[in-house]
């Protein structure tokens, strides 16, 4: 019989810990450092990678995703060399996806040549805004012009360009938010990631917040606004949402996130990196430690796993539909029902197709569009209660 | 037994924090009562929430031994009784069972409402008073004013008031003389007439069972004695007699004028009353003391679990604090929105707070508790009444000829730069101006309340409105008829009975308005909007409505970090706890008391 993670495909994803600045919203694991001994890093990610493949060998390999941090600080040699090593221990899909994070520098566009002999084939590019000022305000260290001139540096080596950007920043009005997005979409290849600010815990901004002197963020009802607003010119653009912050044309979905998404296995190498894996039929949730120098030690003493531990049925479906609502697509139901052991509650099923939050049937489960940007609040009635 | 010449029986009248406690305190150890190293602060108080705050709920009695000048040593026996103004009825009683009071006033803040309405509990109960002013050392110390305040507003002399600091000790020997001196001892008494003595108060002791403070009047109370309670019927064998020192010393008997303790294997405080006479069980006296009154309580409010499985918890704790308090009642309630609890009744606010506190404090137990109410009078048409203590069980209107509610004439004092405020806020409140004069830099206010204004936050608005400088304190005037209504509240079409609320039809609409606004702001948007009403009969009379969520999205999936996703459930499922489901509708605990506060 097929284990679930079939149905998700196969990735692996290797984390990058370093910044060349920390940027105040960003809650990610990343460190900024004087000096990197990248051949030692190199090193230790190849024997976690040896480590991994003897754990769970033979599968075909959908997707390698380089994140961070900024993995464009690496040397291209050293992604090079993991992507042979990668391809040396399993088999990958004819379409195998290489994807890396880059920062639109001026340094960072010098290396693109060496990603692309080293085999990445698809770029995702931090943009995050299109104007100056704002790009200060979220701490970049580069300019649009920057930004501009790398993204097309990009595109003369990878036919896969992706880029981010970050809105309902401060003081940003629905105008300026159309005017923007209108920009991203005619630089825009075939994927966009939109993220509204989200204010975390434990950043320069959430400290800020928290001191009551970050001004000017979007109220709810604007934040809303510019979501809508954000469905409405991607579906004009052809470019339209697959998943809640993710628009691409069709079949140029990130095949890497969709592995998270639609709930496969993944390794998940590097500091603070998680992973789901299916070891002898139970799926295990691992995640690595989680200070490069702790990683470090521990990867070189060959093991740099902190946590691994098997999820009860229960956690498993839990997560198969915090992953797969996400997605406009959605999700086929009897693998809930496999996972947890029971199908999903059948009256909170009706009440939220009662205020039109779903779209479900035997064999699917869909969240509107209406419904998506009311995610948390759907999967509160559907998990919680 | 003493020689009733030298007995003095007394008690302390004073405003909180004038100094009661601290010098009962000093008059323990001034006279070596206490072993110094046994001393501590506020000896009296047992209770955890009397010494927090400082207040006295349960009377308490000492027997100090004091060598006076004239070489006589006298027994003075202090009754420390509860001075708030919801412990009326036992206060009188305390005062009953002994002949004069200290009056001690702050000679820095002056006299406050609530000492006015000991001190005439005293002057009713024929005490001989002495003042007494305290804090006399602190630099803002006003003596000469105080001393004409008191004979201007309570009317008696203070030209020869003690002038103490009980926190340095200073003038503390001058009390112990003028006690002696100028109180007189019991009245009367005989040792071999039958056994006549009042039940003061009692408590509950874990190892002695129920322990019963007592007054002898006449005759004399004895190990081994059958003893019957007149007004309870009760009949115990009295197997401990006593007396404070304040450790409980065992005494042989007690004779007409003491005051001690007795325990007779009484299991529950429930079977004593204050107020009630103890006789023997054979050949005992005729007729009870005069004045016993059986204890009303008057306010009444739902206690609910937060957690709905924590009920029989609450059930047994409620049971138990019955037991030790015959003036706390409990029945069962069901609310469609906070599930199973308890409708109970109490003396007064502070009762509440504190049988409240005891239950979240000693069961651990966290409570949900709806808006107080008071006891509606509701004539019905066919004749009957009915006495409403819970505004959801309020008749159909038309069945009702009309309804009555209980009045109280408050007394505030309060500084006269604050005076505006407070009469705007009685004004407010449906008050009738009974009085005001001026006494120095303060004005005595006296108002005709309806209870159920006052009950709620009056005492919080007041506080807060004067910056805390007024003093407040009230009596129950009776029942009176006014235009009052039941206000529903209704959230999305259905009827909160937790929120249902008698007011005044007059002031409905501006209620229902405030609270209709104030839920808006409590209640979490939904996936769908929420209409917000409050209504009379089926008229509505104010209307908001809650749009509907427009944004709750986690925008970042953080890589394949599923783990940090499955927490936000973990937190939605905490929330989820705080949360009362009402049909379609969440409303949080905290909107069923939130919701009543009026800014003003």
């Amino acid at each position: 019989m097929a284990e679930d993670w079939q149905q998700g495909g196969f990735g692996l994803y290797i984390h990058w810990p370093f910044c060349q600045a920390k940027c105040p919203y960003c809650d990610f694991n990343s460190h900024v450092v004087a000096a990197i001994d990248q051949t030692r890093w190199l090193n230790a990610y190849l024997a976690e990678i040896d480590r991994y493949a003897t754990l769970v060998p033979g599968r075909v390999l959908t997707s390698v995703f380089f994140g961070g941090g900024t993995p464009s600080l690496m040397e291209p040699e050293i992604v090079a060399s993991i992507i042979d090593r990668v391809r040396r221990h399993w088999p990958v899909a004819n379409d195998l996806e290489i994807t890396l994070e880059a920062n639109p520098g001026s340094v960072e566009a010098g290396r693109f040549t060496g990603y692309a002999q080293a085999g990445v084939n698809r770029v995702s590019m931090g943009v995050q805004a299109l104007n100056d000022t704002d790009l200060r305000r979220l701490g970049r260290l580069h300019t649009v012009a920057d930004a501009r001139r790398a993204f097309d540096i990009a595109r003369s080596h990878f036919d896969r360009v992706s880029f981010d950007l970050i809105y309902a920043r401060q003081d940003q009005t629905l105008d300026d938010w159309r005017t923007e997005l209108s920009q991203a979409l005619e630089m825009a290849v075939d994927h966009l990631s939109l993220y509204q600010l989200t204010i975390e815990q434990g950043t320069a901004f959430g400290d800020r917040y928290n001191a009551g002197k970050l001004r000017g963020l979007p109220v709810e009802d604007l934040a809303a606004d510019m979501y809508q607003a954000t469905q409405e010119i991607c579906d004009t653009a052809g470019m339209p949402a697959y998943e809640i912050s993710n628009h691409a044309r069709s079949g140029a979905e990130s095949r890497h996130n969709r592995v998270y998404w639609r709930y496969g296995d993944y390794i998940g190498i590097g500091p603070g990196a998680h992973g789901r894996l299916t070891l002898d039929g139970a799926r295990h949730a691992t995640e690595q430690w989680r200070l490069p120098g702790k990683w470090m030690q521990h990867a070189e003493a060959n093991n740099a796993d902190e946590v691994i531990s098997p999820l009860s049925g229960e956690e498993q479906a839990a997560e198969f539909l915090l992953m797969g609502l996400r997605l406009v697509e959605g999700v086929d139901p009897t693998r809930f029902e496999k996972l947890a052991g029971r199908p999903l509650p059948v009256e909170k099923l009706a009440y939220l197709e009662e205020f039109g939050m779903i779209d479900h049937g035997p064999s699917h489960l869909r969240v509107t569009g209406q419904g998506r940007v009311l995610l948390n609040a759907v999967l509160e009635q559907l998990l919680v209660g | 037994m003493t020689d009733l010449a030298h007995i003095r029986n007394f008690s302390i009248v004073a405003h909180i924090d004038h100094g009661k406690s601290t010098l009962a305190d000093r008059l323990i150890q001034l006279t070596g009562t206490v072993a110094e190293r046994d001393m501590k602060e506020q000896l009296l108080d047992a209770m955890d929430i009397e010494r927090e705050r400082g207040i006295t709920i349960k009377a308490n009695t000492v027997r100090i031994e004091y060598p006076a000048k004239d070489g006589h040593t006298y027994i003075l026996n202090l009754i420390d009784t509860p001075g708030h103004v919801d412990f009326a009825y036992e206060v009188s009683r305390s005062m009953r069972a002994v002949e004069g009071s200290l009056l001690v006033v702050d000679a820095t803040q002056g006299v406050e409402a609530q000492t006015l309405a000991n001190v005439y509990t005293a002057i009713e109960a024929d005490h001989e008073i002495v003042p007494v002013l305290n804090k006399i050392d602190l630099p803002a110390a006003e003596p000469d004013r105080v001393r004409e305040q008191i004979e201007d507003v309570i009317g008696i002399d203070a030209s020869d008031a003690c002038m103490i600091s009980a926190k340095t000790g200073v003038g503390i020997p001058d009390v112990l003389e003028a006690i002696v001196q100028r109180l007189p001892p019991p009245h009367g008494g005989t040792r071999d007439a039958p056994l006549k003595a009042m039940l003061v108060d009692s408590k509950y002791d874990p190892y002695l069972g129920v322990v019963v403070i007592v007054r002898v009047i006449d005759g004399v109370l004895k190990k081994g004695q059958r003893i019957r309670m007149m007004k309870t019927g009760g009949t115990y064998d009295i197997d401990r007699i006593g007396v404070y020192r304040p450790a409980m010393t065992a005494v042989d008997e007690l004779g007409p004028g003491e005051i001690g303790y007795i325990t007779a294997q009484i299991k529950q405080v429930r079977d004593t009353r204050v107020g009630d006479t103890i006789t023997t069980e054979k050949k005992g006296c005729e007729t009870p003391l005069p004045g016993f009154k059986p204890s009303v309580p008057v306010v009444f409010c739902g206690l609910f679990p937060v957690d709905s499985s924590q009920f029989e918890d609450l059930r047994d704790a409620i049971e138990k604090l019955a037991l030790n308090d015959a003036s706390f009642s409990y029945e069962m309630e069901t609310s469609a929105a906070l599930g199973f609890g308890f409708r109970c009744g109490f003396l007064g606010l502070l009762h509440l707070e504190v049988i409240r506190d005891r239950i979240e404090r000693e069961y651990d137990i966290e409570l949900i508790t709806t808006a107080p109410s008071v006891i509606y009078h509701v004539y019905m048409k066919d004749g009957t009444r009915i006495d409403l203590h819970n505004p959801a069980d309020m008749p159909d209107p038309s069945h009702v000829e009309r309804v009555e509610e209980p009045r109280i004439k408050a007394t505030i004092m309060v500084p006269d730069d604050y005076l505006g405020d407070v009469l705007k806020l009685c004004q407010d409140r449906r008050g009738i101006q009974l009085d005001l004069t001026y006494v120095g830099g303060r004005a005595m206010a006296v108002y005709d309340l309806p209870l159920n204004e006052v009950v709620f936050d009056f005492y919080d608005r007041l506080k807060s409105v004067t910056k805390g400088y007024a003093s407040f304190d009230y009596q129950m005037e009776g029942y009176r008829e006014d235009r009052l209504v039941k206000m529903q509240i209704l959230v999305n079409d259905e009827p909160v009975d937790a929120l249902s609320m008698m007011v005044h039809r007059d002031r409905a609409e501006q209620r229902g308005r405030a609270m209709c606004e104030k839920l808006k702001e409590l209640i979490p948007r939904h996936m769908f909007k929420i209409p917000i009403q409050a209504a009379i009969g089926g008229k509505v009379i104010a209307r908001e409505t809650l749009s509907a969520m427009r944004k709750d999205v986690t925008a970042k999936c953080y890589g394949g970090d599923a783990t940090r996703k499955r927490k936000l459930l973990d937190k939605q499922k905490a929330g989820k706890k705080k949360m009362r489901q009402f049909g379609k509708v969440e409303i949080p605990q905290e909107a069923f008391i939130s919701a009543l506060k009026m800014d003003d």
